[in-house]
């Protein structure tokens, strides 16, 4: 539990790498209002032009349009693979974990590798220049994370699993494209999948796999989030600086 | 088949309503309903075929108030299911821990509340786009008994939610052009996978669906709702190549489409 809060506050002060990733959000909310009042003002403006992903000023941004909500799943789905690789390697795996717990984790650990490496081929096959366009491979850093404490590892991974249902839920509407919608569907369906049975394995005789601090008890709705709120809590983790200036 | 024999067994109430028929199963039932549907036309029976289903629910239009209305009577379905299970006292109070009872009544109230939601969205019960609750029976004719044995509420439950979860995918596109009810039918649409999960877990299963098994013991009758769920290609990735075809398949899940999904909900409408 401790962890969990831990990767949930996002540091205010200004020379960390957590503000760096606040701060590109704060940038963007006033980017989306302006575009806002731009839309308002003219029906008739063509659509905005989508931003490829790539280098700008030094640092990778995400971009906008389809590319850009595909390079941010791609973000989260390397955390993610990062994360349970980290698990199932760590030395105490098998003594911490019960067998039920591990193949849990092991299931876990090969999905969100697929998820990372079907990002990074789809990303490189429909970029019109990916070399430059891709997101390079990230650095992750889980601080005093304790690999080898049960108790910090699932918390770990019910926090990275329903920010990464929310990240997919809030990141629809933002997919144009038919073909990348199912498939960001496809993909969400089991990540909740997951929350779900992490958040079993945590305190099974209860309603918290659907728990009421996820689910809204009077829509039934569960959560959903813009990348600016999803960023700042799965950067904790990302070493790399990259920026979202882009995306809502 | 003669085809003509075919129709006339059908329009056989008799036979139509016999155990016999329904027990079969789920799968070959909806075909029998889709072979009768594309038969009635070509013959001039379209007048049968609508009396020997005439309650059954047909495909919605693929428009967003199409995509509400379906997903709406199948919550009428889950919610419904889940009411009388929990009347019915099908489902034990005390074992593993009190376990079963929380989760069915946490399941519950979720599809209350998405029933509540979507009639909301759609404007409410006076509205244009408001459709009634079906009726239902879960026993097929006597076929189930999901309200006397747990073990069958547990297999239906596990159908129904995987199903949803196939359904509001299968969705998704219809509600592309309104970004508001695409983002309310994905949050309600983890809801579904975060209830299939837990109900296969239950079962002793795994929380997500490996290849296209229904899993250890669901009926064959519940074979329509996990066909097509062992893809193994996205979007021209091989998924299966990295830790084999059961870890690459349940990393993704399938869609249904409305007329697949249809066809599994009218097993329960009569």
């Amino acid at each position: 539990m401790k962890n969990e809060v831990k990767i949930q506050a996002v540091n205010p002060s200004l020379d960390s790498r957590r503000s760096f990733l606040k701060l590109s959000g704060l940038a963007l909310a006033s980017a989306s209002l302006l575009i806002a009042g731009c839309s308002d003002s003219d029906d008739d403006q063509p659509m905005q032009e989508d931003t490829l992903p790539g280098v700008r000023n030094g640092v990778f941004d995400l971009g906008s349009g389809d590319f850009g909500v595909l390079t941010y799943a791609y973000a989260l789905e390397q955390l993610e693979a990062d994360f349970y690789t980290k698990v199932v390697n760590a030395s105490s795996f098998n003594s911490a974990f019960s067998s039920l717990e591990r193949e849990v984790l092991t299931d876990l650990y090969h999905h969100e590798v697929v998820h990372r490496d079907f990002f990074k081929a789809a990303l490189t096959g429909a970029l019109p220049n990916p070399s430059t366009q891709l997101l390079p491979t990230l650095s992750f850093n889980y601080g005093s994370l304790n690999f080898n404490s049960r108790t910090e590892v699932l918390a770990t991974a019910k926090a990275l699993e329903d920010t990464g249902v929310a990240a997919y839920n809030g990141a629809g509407r933002l997919i144009k494209t038919a073909d990348y919608l199912l498939l960001a569907g496809k993909i969400v369906s089991v990540e909740a999948r997951h929350a779900s049975a992490i958040r079993s394995l945590i305190n099974p005789n209860s309603k918290d796999f659907a728990g009421d601090d996820i689910v809204n008890m009077s829509t039934g709705l569960d959560d959903a989030k813009d990348p600016s709120k999803i960023l700042p809590i799965a950067g904790g983790f990302i070493s790399t600086k990259f920026t979202a200036k882009y995306l809502p | 088949m003669n085809i003509l024999k075919f129709i006339e067994s059908f329009a056989d109430e008799r036979i139509m309503q016999s155990m016999g028929t329904r027990r079969e199963s789920f799968a070959q039932f909806g075909n029998i309903g889709k072979n009768l549907a594309m038969a009635s036309i070509p013959f001039g029976l379209s007048a049968l075929s609508s009396k020997a289903f005439a309650k059954d629910i047909t495909a919605t239009p693929a428009t967003p108030i199409g995509a509400l209305q379906f997903a709406l009577t199948l919550e009428y379905l889950e919610d419904e299911f889940y009411a009388m299970a929990l009347d019915s006292g099908v489902i034990p109070a005390s074992e593993n821990g009190g376990r079963d009872l929380k989760v069915f009544q946490q399941i519950s109230a979720h599809e209350s509340d998405h029933v509540k939601f979507l009639i909301a969205g759609l404007g409410g019960t006076a509205s244009a786009n408001f459709v009634a609750k079906p009726t239902f029976d879960f026993t097929v004719g006597g076929a189930f008994d999901p309200f006397n044995d747990y073990p069958t509420f547990l297999a239906l439950a596990q159908a129904f939610e995987d199903t949803g979860v196939r359904a509001y995918k299968g969705q998704a596109a219809n509600l592309i052009t309104t970004p508001d009810l695409l983002t309310a039918a994905l949050q309600i649409h983890s809801v579904e996978a975060r209830h299939a999960s837990e109900v296969r877990r239950l079962r002793g299963l795994k929380g997500w669906i490996s290849n296209a098994e229904r899993g250890a013991g669901m009926p064959a009758a519940t074979q329509a709702v996990y066909d097509g769920e062992g893809v193994t290609v996205q979007a021209g990735f091989n998924t299966a190549a990295a830790f084999g075809a059961a870890a690459g398949s349940e990393a993704y899940d399938e869609p249904l489409n409305t007329q697949q999904v249809v066809d599994i909900a009218n097993i329960f409408i009569v």
